[in-house]
This record gives structure tokens, sequence and C-alpha cells, in this order.
């Protein structure tokens, strides 16, 4: 066994594990302020640890920030009662949150969020079917909310769970199909060589931006982010699929919903915004300096924080859609949109070569 | 009642101008928020809102400008409060007289439960005196039930001092007037 491969998968697992939490704690801070804005409001800004306000000029403008808010959040969903209802399905109920979070932490095992430090490849595994992969694990999160509709004794996540499954599949498809004009262009499925591709010939969402739209709108229905967030729709399912649950295993549905959303934005930037590449400066080409890798990692950081950013923006935005328009929108509007899209693509690539 | 809903246009079907509509607006909203201070927030314990004029707060006893309790414990209030959150302590036979001229006696103490005062008005409405009055204090707090008991102290200190008639004063003078009116040789 090479114990240095080991070594570094367990540092890079270990780091990129904390950041995604880390970005999962301040977007759900970025989505309450910057709803709190659109809203004319102020958002959180009194949470703060006693010494904070004696930090010289910083400290009041963090606390005005809420920089401290997530703290609190996580503390106090740790303290919180964790309550079982009666009637549960038990061994499902608990089941429920470990795999809705699971898949949503594994899909960023193969997203290049940078290009190279020394000779580590800034990936936890360069997968030859990375895409495939992807879909694969992203497609198991929905059990998880079909399980906690199931497992919870209340009709209320049992919509949900039901409007999940169904929104799930049909946003899929178009998902999957949408990308394969981007395989097709790029010709291979290995995530690091679509990025290669695009350092070589400039930004996937240039070539393929049916595709892009298509992809984007999919990973707002996949992440149950408005305006398609049947399964949680505060205003008719009460809570949606989560009702029932309470402290760290609400906690664990959060968290899923905004690793996921990491994970969409991760996959959006690496497939069609060019991932850790910046088509000026000679950042496009593998790092060969400490310097430049730590850049590719920022750089890659930066496109993901606009996409999380649109992500909520567009949540305070839209009202959301009934289910038979998303229904309508899913089989009738963006299967058939992406099918086309494949064929044109084809065809032009035929032509081409 | 059959509302025509007009068929939605293709340019409309599309959502895109919907999109850029939501754009705009909630970006306005964010700028002028942000850049421009125009919040509806209020950030409470900082800032409060203007209470009106006739706003029934929380019941207080005053003081006349010279300082004294203008109460003379006669036990109306006591009597006319809907939840029976006022109960007063008479003084007694014995007990402390007044702290101002030609009142009989003031209360040994005086109670009010905030827990229970409705904020009606009514012990203000009925007191001879004019020495309780509902102020605009509306933020009641404590950590416990005992601490809510308002006394006789906390009470008048809140209260503060109430400018107006001082009756008993302008009695005693008509009194004072009154004895020397036949003037005597």
């Amino acid at each position: 066994m090479n114990w240095n491969f080991v070594i570094f998968s367990l540092v890079k697992i270990a780091i990129v594990i904390g950041v995604v939490q880390g970005m999962v704690a301040y977007a759900v801070l970025a989505e309450r302020k910057i709803s709190a804005w659109i809203q004319d409001r102020v958002g959180p800004n009194r949470c703060a640890p006693p010494f904070a306000k004696y930090i010289p000029v910083v400290g009041p403008a963090l606390i005005r920030l809420g920089i401290f808010q997530p703290l609190a959040d996580g503390l106090k969903f740790m303290l919180k009662e964790d309550f079982t209802p009666a009637g549960v399905r038990k061994i499902y109920f608990f089941l429920a949150p470990a795999i809705a979070v699971i898949p949503s932490m594994l899909v960023v095992a193969v997203i290049p969020f940078g290009s190279q430090i020394g000779h580590q490849q800034m990936v936890i595994s360069d997968l030859n079917v990375g895409i495939l992969y992807t879909f694969g694990i992203v497609s198991l999160g929905v059990y998880g909310i079909v399980l906690a509709g199931y497992a919870a004794k209340s009709k209320y996540p049992m919509f949900g769970g039901i409007r999940s499954s169904a929104q799930m599949i049909s946003y899929e498809i178009s998902m999957g199909m949408s990308v394969i004009p981007v395989l097709l262009i790029a010709g291979n499925l290995n995530l690091s060589r679509i990025i290669g591709w695009q350092s070589a010939h400039g930004w996937m969402v240039f070539y393929a931006p049916v595709s892009f739209i298509i992809f984007l709108i999919a990973s707002f229905a996949e992440t149950n982010r408005l305006p398609f967030d049947l399964p949680e729709a505060e205003t008719e399912l009460v809570g949606g699929y989560h009702t029932e649950y309470s402290s760290m295993k609400f906690a664990l549905f959060f968290l899923a919903e905004y690793s996921n959303m990491v994970a969409s934005s991760a996959m959006m930037v690496t497939l069609f915004f060019g991932g850790w590449t910046l088509p000026f400066w000679g950042l496009d080409h593998p790092a060969a300096t400490l310097g430049a890798g730590l850049a590719h990692i920022l750089i890659f950081l930066v496109k993901m924080l606009l996409f999380m950013v649109l992500f909520i923006w567009v949540r305070w935005m839209f009202p959301r859609f009934r289910y038979d328009q998303l229904m309508d929108l899913g089989w009738r509007r963006f299967l058939p949109l992406a099918l086309v899209n494949i064929l044109v693509t084809a065809v032009i690539l035929w032509m081409k070569s | 009642m059959i509302v025509n809903r007009k068929p939605l246009t293709f340019w409309e079907r599309l959502y895109l101008p919907a999109i850029a509509g939501g754009l705009k607006v909630t970006l306005r909203h964010a700028y002028r928020t942000l850049f421009q201070g125009k919040k509806v927030t209020m950030e409470y314990p900082e800032q409060k809102w203007a209470v009106p004029t006739d706003y029934r707060g929380a019941p207080y006893l005053v003081k006349d400008q010279e300082g004294n309790t203008k109460c003379v414990s006669c036990q109306l209030c006591e009597f006319v409060c809907p939840p029976k959150a006022i109960r007063i302590t008479p003084p007694g036979d014995t007990g402390l007289k007044a702290d101002r001229t030609n009142a009989e006696k003031m209360p040994a103490e005086f109670e009010i439960n905030m827990l229970r005062c409705i904020f009606c008005s009514f012990c203000q409405e009925v007191c001879p005196e004019e020495a309780i009055f509902l102020l605009k204090d509306y933020s009641l707090t404590g950590q416990s039930r005992e601490e809510m008991i308002y006394d006789k102290e906390k009470l008048l200190a809140l209260g503060g001092t109430h400018g107006g008639i001082q009756k008993w004063k302008h009695k005693l003078e008509e009194a004072k007037a009154q004895d020397n009116f036949p003037v005597k040789v």
C-alpha cells in the first residue's frame, strides 16, 4: 500500500469536509443576511461571544455582519431536545438524515478544487468516470428525503417525500441529458480533463449555453431550492419532509440541503466555468509554484461563492412553482430541449470532424 | 363569477421577463438597504417607537411638586381594580402620617402586581388625589414573579413627580383664609 497516497488523501478529505462544513454554516448566514437586505431588513447583527466587542474596530463590524451567528446556530442545534414523535418508523426515522447527508458529502470527492500543490493534485479522487459518479451519488440524496417522509407518521412529511421523489426523477433526467453535450465536446468523463479542455479552448459555457441553463435550473430543483422547493414548502406543508425532526437530525437535513448547494455550485463551476482556471495572468495551467496552487484554489472558491450567492438570491426572488407547472417544466420543456441540444451538438461536432 | 384568464403569450411563457423583473426588484431593494440605509427594521432596545400621548402603560404612583406622596391610602383603586392587582396596606392608627400637610395619611405599603395588571386605567380614573397614573412604560421585565410585584418605593421612583393642582394645599390655604376672613380685631 502506498502510505503517501493514504496520508495525503486523508488530509485532503479532512480539509475539504471542513471547508464544506464551514461554507454550509456561512451559507446559512449569507442566506439570512441576503434575504434581510432584499426584504429591507437588517438581518442577524447581535450574536457575539463576550470578547468580540473588545476587538478594536473590526469587532463591532463583525458583530454587525453576524459573523458569530453560525456558531450560535450550531450550539443551539446541539443543545435542543432530540425529540422522537410517537408512532414514527424508528429505524427509517433515524436513518433518513444520515442518508440525506452522506451523498451530499460524497459528491465533492471527485471535484478538482485546485490544480496542484507540489505533486499533489488538488482533487480527492481523480476518477475517470467523475460525472457518472456525481450523478449516481446525487440521485441517492432523494432517498433520505423520501425515507424521512415515509418514516414520520404525519401527512405533511409524506407529501413532502412524494413531491420530492417526483421532482427529483423529473429533473435528474434533464440534468443528466444536459451534461451530455459537455461530454461530447470535451470528449472525456474525467472532471480534471474537462477542466483541462476548458483551459485550452475556453470556458464550456460559451460552447454549451443551453446545457448550462438546463443544468442550472435542474440543480435548483435537485437542491430543493426555491422556486422548486416543493418538498419543504413551508406555506403548504408546514416544514415538508423534515416537519417531525428536531435538534441535530433536523440540522443534518439542513446540512444536506446546503452541502448539495455547495456541490452543485462546484459542479457548475467545474463543468461550465473552467473550474480553477482563469483565462488571464497565466492561471490556466496547472500550478508550478505554491502561490499559484493556492491562487487556483482561491479562484475556485470565489467562483463557487458567486454561484452560492446566485442560489440564495434566486430564493428570495421567485414565488414557488405549482406542482403541475414543475412537472410540465421538467418533462415537457427541459427534457425535449436537452435532447435537441444533444442532437444539435452532435451534428455540429460531426460536421466539424 | 367567471374570471377569464388571459392565455400567456410566448414571451411570457419563457419566464424570462419575470426573471429579469425579479432580479431588478430584489437588487434595487438590496441596494437601497445596504447603501442608502432605507431599512424598515427598528433596532429595538437602542431605538424605540414614539409612544402616543394617550398611551396606557404601567400604573405608577406620582409625587407632587414638593416631593410629597400624593396617595392618601383611600383604597379606591384597590377596590376598583378589575384583576385585583393592587394591594394597599393602610398605615393604621399608629402608622406613619402623611408627609405633606393637611393629608391625613399615606399608604404604609402599596403594591401593584404588574403580572396581573391589565392596564385598564380604572385606578387612574378613580383616584381622587391624582396620585396614580398610567405612564408610558410598556417594557416590564423581570426574572421572577416576586420581582414583578412593584412596591411603594419602586412605584414612586418610577412615577416621578406630577405637576398639577395640589388639592390639599389649596384647601389649606382656603382654610387659613377662612380663619382670617372675618377680620378679628
